[in-house]
């Protein structure tokens, strides 16, 4: 055969090679939804954007989709050191500091005591684990609501009440029920020859977890961080309650800046304050993201 | 005590209302190799690790070298164990998961790197000492896992399914070297399988296992000469031997219009029973082409399937009725349909008890 017959159009109507592409009507279609979806999130996403870099007076023209005309920042600094809520106009630097010092050390012990909870349960099958692991996943589905009282009280008892461990306390508890199912079921999917192998080799429980588990533990405890910090960042009604006034986490302060109406409602600073409140679980979500990735792809060759 | 390396005294194991285990006993000598054999469920990876410390037994007593260890810690019992997954600890390189167990037992460097250094030459995984188990073959992983018990100079090993995650050809290769260890260090190995290729060729004595009980101890010429029972016969042995149902009467074996006069027979009893029995005849056993002439007892059959493998071929006929298969020379030349001559030699034959199915 000659090399030009191969590449006429009877070669194009023979199938050889890599089949082409086409696209489709229904390709256009899933397309086509996905781009709304996306403008559905990025359109609100865009107008906080422009808003909160535009004067009040250009807000109050009404052109909601225009790009400033003259461009300010004067409403992030605002809102970060000097928008009042209530009593107070330090901004929201404050609410943010709480916010740190409330989330780090609750991420911090939850995770540590669920994952050695998570440890104990799939490996040291002790008496009663099986009823220990079915109160806790119960409790997964508890109401927060119906605790709070409760709560309330028994921190009130113990003078933790309106305090920063008592907050601390309330988020570590309510985190435990998922991040224990989480690391249980982790560890659940680990050969359980690898932990006869470390106890041959004498290996005892505090061993195996910090030498052996821990170590294979990096992609669930980035789930589990990502998890923590969105939920315990964005945590509205515990804050306000448990933490006490001094204590105020930021969607709280956010929430008393966009609430409070002195004179005329200020848009601009109320958008920078939301996006400043909403840029932490962002920034964490999108760098954990990409080691969450990175995790998944190390544990899936196994040793 | 004795001078047996490793004894089971009346082990009992029950999860729960199950009973894995049932009053099982077992002397294991010094240096003895012993097979652990038996299908999947029959509790012989559960022996292993009651005898490790991994499980806790229900009853009974476990002795490692004259002691008592029943309620001894694993790492505590002088035993090395290597695992089917190879269970080697992802994140260490190979020189961190050899050196592992004794740093927990709290060994000086010095000597740590010594017995790291001994064990990788023994079994030549020095260049692999730095990698991670992640970038080892299957092969190279298995022989880390075998170091790993090495190093602790232990005086018994186990082996729970070593080779099974092998591919056939590693398989044969690690099957020879495990038993090149076994010479050269001598310890007490104890291994477990479901592939009575690696239980003949390694064992000392295999203890085939079904149930919870251990049907029958022996030396692998025992077991594959002089079954105690059918079932053992049957599970022994590929392809499996043969079993034909009938009557045994004054030393003659018959069904219908066969009949095979069991001259030179060995009974297991010195009076040659009665009664309902059954016959069982390994394939390689029967004898075909010229030599059939010699057998004591020659049968005239029909082919019916011809399966060649290379080195042999295997063909189903049919005697008293039953399938019957013969092993025959790789260049046989039969076809299904053909008339074949054969010979039976009721020395090397087997006779069970139809009831009790023990050996006669």
């Amino acid at each position: 055969m000659s090399t030009t017959a191969t590449s006429g159009p009877a070669a194009a109507a023979a199938p050889r090679g890599p089949k082409p592409r086409r696209l489709s009507v229904a390709r256009i279609g899933l397309y086509g939804f996905l781009i709304i979806s996306a403008l559905f999130f990025l359109v609100p996403l865009y107008i906080m954007v422009v808003t909160s870099l535009k004067t009040m007076p250009e807000i109050r023209q009404g052109h909601l989709f225009g790009l400033p005309e003259t461009w300010t920042v004067q409403p992030w600094i605002d809102a970060w050191m000097h928008a009042c809520t209530g009593r107070d106009c330090n901004g929201l630097s404050p609410g943010f500091w709480n916010s740190v010092k409330i989330t780090v050390p609750s991420v911090f012990i939850s995770i540590v005591i669920a994952s050695i909870n998570g440890y104990a349960l799939s490996f040291w099958r002790y008496r009663g684990a099986n009823l220990f692991f079915g109160l806790l996943v119960f409790g997964a589905f508890v109401p927060y609501q119906v605790v709070i009282y409760p709560l309330i009280i028994a921190l009130r008892e113990v003078h933790l009440f309106s305090t920063l461990w008592g907050i601390i306390i309330v988020h570590t508890i309510f985190g435990m029920p998922i991040l224990t199912i989480l690391y249980r079921n982790y560890y659940a999917a680990i050969p359980s020859e690898l932990f006869k192998a470390a106890r041959i080799d004498g290996a005892g429980f505090w061993q195996i977890f910090v030498r052996i588990m821990l170590p294979m533990s990096v992609p669930i405890t980035i789930v589990a961080i990502i998890l923590q910090v969105t939920g315990i960042w964005n945590d509205f009604l515990f804050g306000v309650i448990f933490a006490g006034r001094n204590n105020w986490p930021m969607t709280v302060q956010l929430n008393n800046i966009v609430n409070t109406t002195t004179g005329t409602r200020t848009y601009n600073v109320d958008m920078a304050a939301t996006i400043i409140t909403a840029a932490v679980p962002l920034i964490i979500y999108f760098i954990s993201g990409r080691w969450f990735v990175r995790g998944i792809a190390a544990g899936a060759v196994k040793g | 005590m004795t001078n047996h390396s490793v004894s089971v005294k009346d082990l009992t194991l029950n999860f729960g209302a199950v009973k894995v285990l049932k009053n099982l006993t077992l002397d294991i000598s010094e240096g003895e190799f012993i097979v652990l054999l038996g299908s999947s469920g029959c509790g012989k990876s559960t022996l292993l690790n009651c005898i490790a410390g991994l499980l806790d037994i229900s009853d009974g007593e476990i002795w490692i070298k004259g002691k008592n260890v029943t309620w001894a810690e694993p790492a505590d019992r002088g035993i090395g164990m290597v695992f089917q997954s190879y269970a080697l600890y992802p994140q260490m390189s190979v020189r961190g998961n050899l050196s592992f167990g004794l740093k927990t037992a709290g060994v000086p460097r010095a000597e740590i790197e010594k017995r790291v250094a001994r064990a990788s030459e023994v079994l030549q995984i020095e260049p692999l000492l730095d990698r991670k188990p992640s970038a080892l073959s299957g092969g190279q992983r298995q022989r880390v896992a075998i170091g790993r018990a090495l190093v602790r100079d232990v005086d018994v090993f186990l082996f729970d399914e070593p080779l099974s995650n092998l591919d056939a050809k590693l398989r044969a290769d690690l099957r020879v070297e495990i038993k090149r260890l076994h010479q050269q260090l001598n310890n007490t190995m104890i291994y477990v399988t479901h592939d009575q290729v690696e239980a003949m060729t390694l064992a000392d004595r295999i203890a085939i296992m079904k149930g919870g009980h251990i049907m029958q101890l022996g030396t692998p010429d025992e077991i594959y000469s002089r079954p105690q029972n059918r079932y053992v016969a049957d599970f022994i042995g590929s392809p499996s031997m043969n079993f034909i149902d009938g009557q045994l009467q004054d030393g003659v074996f018959a069904r219908g219009d066969l009949t095979i006069p069991m001259a030179g027979y060995n009974y297991a009893s010195p009076q040659p029973p009665g009664g309902p029995a059954t016959i069982g005849i390994r394939p390689e056993h029967v004898v075909t082409g010229e030599l059939v002439g010699n057998a004591p007892v020659q049968l005239d059959v029909t082919v019916d399937i011809v399966e060649p493998m290379g080195s042999d071929t295997l063909v189903w006929t049919e005697v008293a009725g039953e399938r019957f298969r013969v092993r025959m020379d790789g260049h046989a030349q039969v076809r299904h349909g053909e008339p074949l001559r054969i010979g039976i030699v009721p020395a090397r034959a087997s006779l069970f008890d139809a009831k009790s199915e023990l050996r006669l």
